[in-house]
């Protein structure tokens, strides 16, 4: 059993996804994680499959998506990965103003100065406005306080505001 | 729900003057991401501000709520009627409130929303659907608490967020909780 990563890339249109998954259920290949959207009107989407299927077939199997040029598929092997417990706790950072270059790596940086992950990532280019909306792991020990004074600093340089906050899960 | 019925009855008309349709600004604008200041709700100024976020309100399509800073002025004062929208249970009609605050708030629930001021995406954000909340009354500045649920206590806690230089993506649930929206209604 092997976990492939598949990436398809491209021109919007109806059926894409309809079309590889269906391909790749022909392989015998079992969908596990996977997530798509639109960005800036192109489709993006990364697959995680499990199976049997070799890397050659499962390229091959999805060529004629990609035939016309207007989509880009692209199939690895991944190594078996068990996802990390969380040992931290966890933050949505909101960052909005107006755009400019270095956003992301400027806040992201000050993240990664304590030890925090970026679980997952939205950002959107809306006329003049941009918005990151990041989730974030941050370890144990790390000083909530501290980071957000930094991150306040930095945004204020780039002129821009931010807002973190606890993830709160209500257990029912 | 206990309807306080003086906001109830409560009129643009009270107001006395005329309101002017006013442009309302976008993020990122500045004035959308600093506290609001509080002000004399008998105030002249003040009295007119309401009368124009209410003719602003009345003309914008689908409009069910404004915030001074989203007109360009930097006070704690925002209109409210979410009395014909569909999700609306308790409702207290057309009003504006000045220096308004939460003093309850329950019952969080997940819900997407827009906002005028960024009209090209939306944002799922938990709010409290039990509310009760206290301001002032434009030009009798008699203080007021409202007690209200669903639509109406969503409305007025992005309201007060505003004043409080807010925007609904400083509240979104996490980064798939930012939505680009393709029409704005």
């Amino acid at each position: 059993m092997t976990i492939h990563a598949i990436t398809v890339l491209g021109h919007d249109r109806p059926g894409i996804i309809a079309d590889t998954t269906a391909r790749l259920a022909g392989l015998g290949l079992n969908l596990e994680d996977s997530t798509m959207t639109r960005l800036r009107g192109h489709f993006a989407m990364t697959l995680l499959c499990a199976g049997e299927a070799t890397t050659e077939a499962i390229r091959a199997d999805l060529e004629p998506i990609a035939s016309d040029g207007t989509l880009t598929v692209t199939v690895y092997e991944l190594p078996e990965e068990q996802a990390p417990a969380v040992a931290g706790r966890l933050f949505v950072l909101s960052v909005h103003g107006g755009d400019r270059p270095g956003i992301v790596s400027t806040v992201t940086a000050e993240i990664a100065a304590v030890g925090g992950n970026i679980t997952d990532l939205t950002t959107r280019l809306s006329g003049e406005l941009y918005v990151v909306v990041a989730e974030l792991e941050l370890p144990a020990d790390a000083d909530v306080a501290v980071l957000e004074a930094s991150v306040k600093r930095v945004t204020q340089e780039l002129g821009v505001d931010a807002t973190l906050r606890p993830i709160e899960a209500d257990d029912l | 729900m206990s309807i306080n019925e003086r906001v109830l009855s409560w009129t643009e008309a009270e107001l006395g003057v005329e309101g002017k349709v006013l442009d309302v600004v976008r993020a990122p604008a500045h004035v959308l991401s600093v506290p609001g200041k509080d002000v004399d709700p008998a105030a002249p100024e003040t009295v007119q501000l309401a009368a124009d976020l209410i003719a602003t309100m009345r003309v914008s399509p689908g409009c069910v709520g404004l915030a001074a800073d989203q007109v360009g002025v930097s006070a704690r004062v925002f209109c409210v009627d979410v009395s014909t929208h569909v999700k609306t249970r308790t409702h207290h009609g057309t009003y504006v409130l000045c220096n308004a605050e939460v003093v309850e708030a329950s019952r969080n629930e997940k819900a997407r929303e827009g906002c005028m001021s960024v009209p090209d995406l939306t944002g799922d954000v938990k709010r409290a659907s039990r509310l009760k909340v206290r301001g002032q009354l434009p030009v009798t500045g008699e203080t007021v608490e409202i007690v209200t649920d669903a639509f109406e206590a969503r409305c007025l806690q992005h309201e007060i967020d505003h004043t409080n230089g807010l925007l609904f993506i400083d509240r979104v649930a996490g980064a798939h909780a930012l939505h680009q929206r393709q029409t704005y209604l």
